[in-house]
């Protein structure tokens, strides 16, 4: 599998700040299921990118797009497909 | 107030920690306990409303009540990093948001060990929350750090994490210089490699709660040797930082 970006990318974790922006709490420790293969794990360990004009998280097993963040000057729009579950 | 607004903290100490490493101790008019492993975000507005914004982890023990410690690093062309570094004084007001960050954490009480740490550059500064919340704990949860640095004088906290290790309580530092050693000297002098991993993961075997921190292609390469060791991927977690060499 070709991976896109390897040595920029960081983890979920890196992006707890802006998550609770748009979801109102720190996510990263919550769970979600990636849409394309199931991996099922913490948003913590999704690979970031955050060098591009948005933020994008993919799936560390599947390289699929998880989540993408942008900041507009009217707040953060977010295109979500990871199924996400808090605990 | 929430943990995730932004508040304007006051730096009270700025202390070097080598050519290129300083510790930040920032006052917070809305203290939150944090989490051995978490950050906060700094943010930076020009003038002119332009905004830049960085993480940084927190060096500092989750005990110490008010204020926390941000070590950074100078990034070359780090608009954040070089701010800090050249501009800001004793004095200063800076916002700030945070603790932020609930998986890359660890708490002396509830997770336990063995514990096994392994870090490039800067990537030590969760490690040193984590060990001086050990100690501010008075946790004797068996912990073996792998460090690695370019040369004697960038280890950062070397003072401190040969005091700690000293104590004799459990906690063993391991360092490896990768770019240039001084004579003498006697610990690794090469990139972590899985040699070496194993060599220092070794007496945990596979049951090793595992954090690792570093540039990018470190963090890859030991979880990927830790996997292949038969350590398993839930319990290593990893905070990467970029594409910074090391």
């Amino acid at each position: 599998m070709e991976r896109s970006n390897e040595d920029l990318m960081l983890d979920g974790n890196a992006v707890g700040g802006l998550l609770s922006e748009v979801f109102g709490d720190d996510l990263t420790a919550a769970l979600g299921s990636c849409p394309d293969c199931g991996r099922h794990a913490e948003l913590a360990t999704l690979r970031a990118f955050t060098h591009a004009p948005g933020v994008v998280l993919r799936c560390p097993a599947c390289d699929g797009v998880q989540m993408v963040l942008v900041r507009t000057p009217r707040g953060v729009r977010h295109q979500t497909r990871v199924v996400m579950q808090r605990r | 107030m929430s943990a995730l607004e932004w508040q304007i903290a006051t730096v009270t100490k700025i202390a070097p920690e080598t050519a290129k490493v300083k510790s930040f101790t920032f006052n917070l008019p809305a203290w939150t306990q944090h989490r051995a492993g978490q950050h906060y975000d700094i943010r930076l507005t020009a003038p002119d409303g332009y905004r830049a914004q960085r993480s940084y982890l927190i060096a500092s023990a989750p005990e110490r009540a008010g204020e926390i410690d941000l070590t950074v690093e100078l990034v070359e062309d780090g608009e954040v990093s070089t701010f800090l570094h050249t501009a800001v004084r004793v004095g200063d007001g800076i916002e700030v948001r945070g603790p932020i960050g609930g998986y890359f954490v660890w708490d002396a009480a509830t997770h336990g060990g063995p514990l096994l740490l392994v870090a490039g550059g800067s990537g030590v500064v969760p490690m040193m929350s984590m060990l001086r919340h050990r100690a501010a704990a008075g946790a004797t949860v068996p912990v073996r750090l792998l460090y690695s640095s370019r040369t004697y004088e960038d280890v950062i906290y070397r003072a401190e994490l040969d005091g700690l290790a000293a104590k004799g309580d459990g906690l063993e530092v391991f360092h490896t210089l990768t770019r240039s050693q001084p004579s003498g000297w006697t610990g690794y002098a090469r990139r972590i490699d899985d040699k070496m991993l194993g060599e220092v993961s070794g007496p945990f075997g596979a049951k090793a709660l595992t954090f690792i921190c570093g540039p990018t292609a470190l963090v890859e390469a030991a979880a990927t040797s830790l996997e292949g060791a038969g350590l398993r991927t839930e319990r290593i977690k990893t905070e990467r930082f970029g594409p910074s060499g090391t």
